[in-house]
């Protein structure tokens, strides 16, 4: 658990993308690894930047795209030939061919909403609360037009004097401490 | 010498790419550009007017749904021979309107095309707001649709199965899949926007409103790259459901053996003609917006211009699938196929073919070709009119005169809508604007985050990041 009082982390704010991606791909070179950018719109190399090359989100798609698949072809097989059979022109029960559409829809809809729900499972959201909301410059900026670079208190190297002044030799517009 | 200044206007400098938004602008006026037309306490008049008109439109629509529900289906025109009129018409086209907004988002993303940046979200709302107004017509056609729970597999207590191998059952599931699909792609696109939103809300109410909406959105990096995989997926998915669905929907026509229906052609004409009537509406809502809104900077010429080339494409699909109709009526050497085209187009009804073929191909596939024409705004807006009307004219061609003279002229009939059906489908239109007003004035209609990534601060110059440490 995360302590819940004391500093979350600092704040370095940046003017512009370059002078953020720089500043973490440093930090990351540096050692640092509880560190998060902040941007108000995505940029690559800025996840890069900070080591997060892979995510689990299109493992969790192809899960729920293969359940949807299975579940739907499963329902209609067991429908048509055991708990409802029709003669339906002389059809017979198992129509594999027409149920491959119904299955078809259910793959897309449960991948979609795999794709939705995990990717926001995966962020931790919703979170309505955070500790970055508390810095002043944070919430006028990094959703408009500034770059965001925070050092997190939880990493080993994270020293409140030390960390601030590795921060300022960035350059950047500010550094702010942000607490819980 | 004035080549190159022409040049030198549609190319940006910072980038050395198309220009696609006017020069000179940034991240913060962007942003401000569209959080005002929502944050605003003030709405402009000519927003309630059109509300006005909007709601009065929808309060009709439930005044004829309300007496449709109390006497039944019998107060509509349809009889037989022609036992699906406007409810199937207007479903077909509805819904077929909304795959332009699925294109837009998702299809265009997938080809890396920029330019759809400006447009995405609203054409996005189109297609929820038609696949609701879509959605209404086969249910309201059911005869007793408070019964419409029967569609859906269900453990009943009368153990009852729905049959799937009936088309009309896909349909079910395609459109539900549409739909949901839609809502979610939708609102995960507006995520950051909302982050965004709360940032620069100034009253409490909005604060908490687009907070809430928000999720708590932050922008971080980490983020940021599960949230552009999880796009990419959803219009890497959203793109066979959108051809999967109006697939589907011609399934219900060409699975039938009967004249005018019963053909191949019908996926991909359906599809194409999906596209060509949405992208028309996509300009019937574009062109006055941007004005209205003074949105001429992020929804520029260009916009207008491209979206004239893609239905002057899939206008030619659809020519395409018009001249194969007529084909197969002689090839076929099918003695029913060759009346049903000949009374499609000569029959007492054949004046409806030819205001088709007037509407979409005649009119636009003549002036599409023309640069001029096509960033001529007015003229655009003359044209979406034009396409939209074609398009509602090619289902009325479909549905009605394929079935109005069947097999045996002893069964023939005819069709005539009443003030119902009028009623009714004008009452659609009243609920889209109804519903497309309320997402102009209290959501962000453009992306933000999507139009920052156009911008020239954006761009990176590796030289710039790759400088480490002082």
């Amino acid at each position: 658990m995360p302590p819940r009082e004391g500093t979350y982390g600092l704040l370095a704010e940046f003017d512009t993308p370059g002078e953020l991606i720089r500043a973490a791909r440093q930090a990351r070179l540096d050692g640092w690894r509880r560190l998060d950018c902040y941007t108000p719109y995505p940029v690559e190399e800025v996840a890069e930047a900070i080591g997060f090359h892979r995510n689990k989100v299109p493992l969790v798609t192809l899960v729920g795209g293969l359940m949807g698949l299975v579940a739907m072809f499963l329902l209609e097989t067991w429908i048509s030939v055991w708990a409802y059979p029709l003669n339906i022109g002389g059809r017979p029960t198992y129509s594999w061919p027409a149920f491959i559409v119904p299955a078809y829809e259910w793959t897309i809809l449960f991948a979609g909403l795999s794709a939705a729900f995990g990717m926001l499972a995966l962020n931790g959201l919703p979170a309505l609360y955070h500790p970055l909301f508390n810095a002043p410059n944070f919430r006028n900026g990094a959703t408009t037009d500034k770059f965001f670079l925070c050092l997190e208190a939880l990493d080993p190297k994270f020293d409140l004097v030390k960390s601030r002044a590795y921060l300022e030799s960035f350059k950047p517009v500010s550094v702010v401490e942000v607490e819980y | 010498m004035k080549d190159n200044h022409q040049l030198e206007k549609r190319i940006d400098p910072a980038t050395g790419e198309y220009r696609v938004i006017a020069p000179g602008q940034t991240f913060r006026s962007v942003t401000e550009k569209i959080t005002r037309i929502v944050l605003t306490p003030r709405t402009p008049l000519g927003w309630f007017a059109l509300f006005g008109v909007g709601g009065a439109l929808a309060t009709m629509l439930l005044v004829a749904l309300t007496w449709l529900f109390l006497i039944g289906i019998g107060i509509w025109g349809v009889q037989q021979p022609v036992a699906w009129g406007f409810a199937i018409i207007n479903f077909v086209w509805w819904i077929g309107i909304g795959h332009a907004g699925t294109l837009i988002s998702a299809i265009l993303l997938l080809f890396k095309q920029s330019w759809r940046n400006s447009i995405n979200r609203f054409a996005e709302a189109m297609t929820i707001f038609a696949v609701v107004c879509a959605g209404l017509f086969p249910l309201i056609h059911l005869g007793r649709p408070w019964l419409g729970y029967w569609l859906f597999p269900y453990p009943s207590t009368m153990t009852v199965w729905p049959q799937f191998r009936s088309p009309l059952m896909w349909d079910v599931f395609a459109v539900s899949t549409y739909a949901t699909i839609s809502v979610v792609f939708w609102y995960i696109g507006m995520v950051p926007d909302f982050g965004t939103m709360r940032d620069r809300a100034e009253s409490k109410i909005a604060q908490y409103f687009y907070g809430l909406c928000s999720l708590g959105w932050r922008g971080s990096a980490r983020h940021w790259m599960r949230y552009e995989t999880a796009s990419l997926l959803l219009a890497g998915l959203a793109t066979p459901l959108v051809l999967s669905v109006h697939t589907v929907i011609s399934f219900d026509f060409a699975v039938a053996v009967l004249p005018g229906w019963h053909t191949t052609i019908f996926p991909p004409y359906f599809v194409a003609g999906a596209i060509y009537s949405g992208f028309a509406m996509v300009l019937t809502l574009a062109i006055p917006l941007r004005k209205f809104y003074h949105l001429e900077a992020l929804v520029t010429e260009r916009h207008i211009d491209n979206m004239g080339k893609v239905m002057l494409a899939t206008g030619f699909i659809v020519a395409y699938g018009y001249a194969m109709e007529v084909f197969m009526a002689w090839y076929s050497a099918s003695h029913w196929e060759a009346f049903m085209m000949w009374n499609r187009m000569f029959g007492p009804m054949g004046w409806s073919y030819w205001v088709l073929v007037t509407c979409n191909l005649v009119i636009p596939l003549t002036t599409l070709w023309s640069r001029k024409l096509r960033t001529s705004i007015a003229f655009m807006f003359f044209i979406s009119i034009v396409v939209n009307t074609g398009m509602w004219f090619e289902r009325f061609v479909i549905v009605v005169t394929s079935l109005y003279r069947d097999f045996l002229p002893s069964a023939w009939g005819t069709y005539r809508a009443t003030r119902w059906d009028y009623m009714t489908y004008v009452g659609t239109l009243g609920l889209f604007t109804f519903l497309f007003l309320l997402f102009v004035r209290f959501l962000p209609m453009i992306p933000m985050s999507e139009i920052r990534m156009m911008l020239p601060g954006a761009k990176i110059t590796p030289k710039k990041a790759a400088e480490t440490g002082d």
